[in-house]
């Protein structure tokens, strides 16, 4: 944890109330996401019980699994999850736009905008994850035929819960995490994971502290759990009764539909306050303005998802159980890019963040004092420009003379330090000499170049295109590292469209 | 052993302060109260691995005191209720995975170990209704003896010593001489998923098999035999995917070994522990709470958040740290230059309060992220 970061939170405690650790939001949010709050049956391998879903505060959708152990029940719940979820893609797969590509000499397409899905926590995404790994093998047919949209749900599911590990997307959100993101609590990151008491923080009710509020909502009785796991108590005194007054009714369909009600009343009664807190907190989030840079991490994400559409549409198979040695690879490698160029952007994008880099030395501010624009370097072969300028800092500057620096006013631009000399009262005054982001000539356009009384945050951290790794095609990967992929744990096999449930 | 000490809340303790307390335990079962020690069990003493350095919970597990029932007893009730749905759940697939006697779990455990499948094993039961020391006798018998064949032991019934108090275990089942070792082998009901599982579900697997490996090794011990002769290689057995079908995976516990020994020996010189505690700490459900809340706080405790999931007084340890950096998580307290309380954390971030000469580096860090975290919140640059 960074020192800024915990010093929000030692600020939290003594005020009462989260602090903000952001100035900008830094994810996207849809007009319209789709926001679902997963209920599972304890004890059980990811079997649902209940879920509340829909896309506006007023249209939640509650589905319901009476007899959440029966297997063709469970498959139901998933069938009918589809009918949400798979209209609700629909809508994202109409409108597209022509991206341009390889430098302009070529277009593709991919759809102007693309869904999102919100759950309370991250215990929230591992269900959809589970939920899809569970069903994007079944088969309309065969010895266990599911409807034929049970394992496009599986793979759309699997999708975007890959797309959650990818840092930086928004496809599919945990709440919990986006709000900490932009808020630091008086409690531990253990119990921010409790989106009930992490709300309670952030925007406590009138006349009480976020402490109390936090407090209050720890009580299960008073603010149910926002799920999978329900409150072991409700399952012993409220739940197992009415799911065993559902299986009494087999014979009679009065006394049955008298007993799903009821079933409906009280898992609705469970997951209605999460369901106010999500939108609460989607609002919370929507009150800050975007970041400079969310619109062009969410064209990933269109990205992603018009491949994945492509994909599906060029009759594609299911994802595989698990990744061949080559995938894993290139797979780590994509994460930990994206990883780091979250960070950077995130810095970038926020002054709040930045300052967390200021306070390790990897960044400073300071006031530019003496500019030379139109500095031209005519020891090489040709001339280039290569303005200097002089900043003056009060913060230590830490990088040795010859580092390469960034400014988020101007990220395409490189500023080397070329000396550094301590000056009165502790300030420090740092020469810089720039290049790029100043067109190609040997003028500087207006603006290109930092002026005398601008202030600057200079950074180490570069937003610059990162080079991928190169991998070895799958086909020629070395026995050492697994070999071509044969092992059935890489490839769907028939299999497992007859594995069975419990 | 009797020292003046100032005592908050004597009110209930006085009772206690007259009488000479002469050995540790007779000073345990006096901090207990009129109740009989409350029975550890491997869930209760993995936790006790949970927070070492705490001396709050090591004098009160060592006492045998009722926690959760302490703990609602001072307003601050626990939650550590099971769903009935997991319990039964847990017990459908451990009787599943045992109902063919041993047939299916023998090659299950004899594949992981990489062992040639035997063509027989013994299948000795040995649970039972019997008193518990003559099961525990059956058990060591059957245990120690020796034979050509594997042998699978169900429900065999081990011993401990915690803090001088007997404890009885019960692994769900032993393996012997499969690879010429003893194995314990442990039946969870949480699934392994495309060879995954959740990793806080292992860890408590883990350290609670660890217990078992323990009480084993010392059964073999005092039978002059080999203690080594029980693998740190748990067998543990998951239901597959989605499915109820079997597999097993192996869990090396020597490090939760490690933890759990160092563990059992402070509890076993809980006498130095009891030195430090005021001669009239009391932690019996029959004193009125006040008396209890002030008893407690004269015993040094060590709050985490960690505590939330091992530590049935949690929600009291947490309400008495509040105010103090650990509370938010021990990152939260290093970030902060290992300063202890929040406010002075914010005092010397100000500058309001001058650091002492050891804090000087904590203290500058902390002034310059106030002010940045100033600057940039008042929409200063960058
Ligand atoms: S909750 Fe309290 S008594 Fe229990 S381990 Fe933590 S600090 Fe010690």
């Amino acid at each position: 944890m960074s020192t800024l970061r915990a010093l929000a939170k030692a600020q939290a405690v003594a005020t009462g109330v989260a602090q903000p650790v952001a100035t900008v939001r830094h994810l996207h949010l849809a007009e319209r996401p789709l926001v679902l709050v997963p209920l599972a049956l304890a004890g059980e391998a990811n079997a649902p019980l209940a879920t509340l879903v829909g896309t506006a505060p007023d249209t939640a959708r509650l589905l319901v699994v009476p007899q959440p152990r029966n297997r063709d029940q469970r498959f139901r719940f998933a069938a009918e999850l589809a009918t949400v979820v798979l209209p609700y893609l629909a809508r994202y797969h109409t409108v597209s736009e022509a991206v341009p590509v390889d430098r302009g000499r070529d277009v593709r397409h991919r759809y102007v905008d693309a869904p999102q899905l919100l759950v309370p926590n991250p215990a929230g995404v591992t269900f959809l994850r589970l939920l899809g790994r569970s069903t994007r093998f079944r088969r309309p047919d065969g010895e266990h035929p599911v409807h034929p949209d049970v394992p496009l749900l599986g793979r759309w599911l699997t999708f975007l819960a890959e797309r959650a590990e990818q840092p930086g997307s928004s496809a599919l959100v945990a709440l919990t995490d986006a709000l900490t993101l932009h808020w630091a609590t008086g409690q531990s990151t253990v119990e921010d994971q409790h989106l009930p008491a992490l709300l309670g923080w952030i925007d406590p009710p009138a006349g009480s502290t976020g402490a109390q509020a936090a407090a209050r909502a720890e009580d299960p009785r008073v603010c149910p759990p926002a799920g999978p796991a329900t409150d072991p108590d409700f399952d012993n005194r409220v739940l197992a009764p009415a799911i065993a007054a559902y299986a009494r009714t087999e014979d009679d369909p009065a006394a049955r539909a008298a007993a799903y009600a009821e079933l409906e009343r009280v898992l609705r009664d469970q997951l209605a306050p999460t369901w106010e807190l999500m939108w609460r907190g989607v609002g919370l989030l929507r009150a800050l303005p975007p970041g400079a840079r969310v619109a062009a991490r969410w064209d990933g994400d269109k990205d992603a998802f018009t491949g994945h559409t492509e994909h599906l549409d060029a009759a594609g198979g299911p994802q595989p159980r698990r990744d061949g040695a080559v995938a894993a690879a290139v797979r780590l490698h994509r994460l930990e890019r994206a990883l780091a160029s979250y960070a950077v952007q995130r810095a970038y994008d926020d002054p709040l963040v930045m300052a967390e880099h200021r306070l390790t030395g990897e960044a400073f501010v300071g006031d530019v004092v003496l500019a030379d624009p139109k500095r031209v370097d005519d020891s090489g072969r040709r001339p280039v420009l290569r303005p200097r300028i002089q900043v003056v800092t009060t913060e230590p500057v830490l990088v040795p003379a010859g580092t390469t620096l960034f400014s988020p006013a101007r990220p395409a631009q490189k500023a080397k330090v070329v000396f550094l000399t301590p000056a009165a009262d502790g300030k420090t005054e740092v020469v810089l000499e720039l290049s790029g982001g100043m067109g190609r000539g040997l003028t500087a356009p207006p603006g290109t170049v930092p002026e005398v009384g601008e202030r600057l945050c200079l950074t180490t951290l570069s937003d610059g295109f990162l080079p991928a790794g190169a991998f070895p095609a799958p086909e020629e990967t070395p026995w050492t590292h697994g070999g071509p992929p044969t092992s059935t744990a890489e490839r769907p096999t028939d299999g497992d469209a007859a594995e069975d449930w419990s | 052993m009797l020292v003046d000490r100032p005592r908050p809340g004597r009110t209930g303790g006085e009772r206690l302060s007259w009488r000479i307390v002469t050995s540790t335990a007779q000073r345990l079962a006096a901090i207990r109260g009129d109740v009989p020690p409350k029975r550890h069990n491997a869930r209760t003493i993995a936790a006790l691995s949970g927070n070492p350095g705490c001396a709050r919970r090591a004098v009160l597990d060592g006492a045998g005191v009722d926690k959760p029932k302490l703990a609602e007893r001072i307003g601050f009730p626990a939650r550590f209720g099971q769903s009935r749905f997991a319990i039964a759940r847990g017990n459908a697939f451990e009787a599943q995975v045992k109902a063919d006697g041993g047939v299916e779990l023998l090659r299950l455990v004899a594949q992981r170990l990489g062992v040639p499948v035997p063509q027989r094993a013994d299948w000795t039961d040995l649970g039972g209704d019997d008193a518990l020391p003559d099961r525990q006798e059956r058990s060591r018998r059957a245990l120690t003896a020796t034979g050509p064949d594997a042998a699978l032991f169900d429900h065999p019934l081990l011993g401990l010593n915690v803090a001088g108090q007997r404890v009885y275990l019960e692994p769900d089942l032993v393996a012997a001489r499969l690879g010429g070792r003893f194995h314990v082998v442990e039946i969870k009901s949480f699934p392994v998923i495309d060879g995954q599982a959740d990793p806080a579900k292992v860890a408590a697997a883990a350290i609670q098999s660890a217990v078992y490996v323990l009480a084993l090794r010392e059964l073999l011990a005092g039978q002059g035999q080999d203690p080594e002769l029980v693998s740190h290689d748990v067998v543990l057995v998951c239901p597959r995917d989605f499915a109820n079908r079997p597999m097993a995976s192996l869990l090396d516990v020597r490090k939760q070994l490690l933890v759990l020994r160092r563990q059992l020996e402070r509890m076993a010189r809980l006498d130095v522990l009891l030195a430090a505690v005021p001669p009239d700490f009391t932690a019996d459900p029959a004193a009125d709470t006040t008396t209890l809340t002030a008893a407690l706080r004269t015993v040094e405790a060590r709050y985490a958040p960690e505590c939330l999931a091992t530590c049935e007084l949690a929600y009291f340890c947490r309400d008495e740290a509040r105010g103090h950096t650990g509370a938010l998580g021990r990152a939260v307290r290093e970030a902060l230059g290992g300063v202890e309380e929040v406010s002075e954390v914010l005092a010397l971030a100000t500058g309001e309060r001058a650091a002492l000469p050891e804090r000087a580096e904590a203290a500058a860090l902390l002034r310059a992220a106030a002010r940045l975290r100033a600057d940039a919140l008042a929409g200063d640059p960058a």
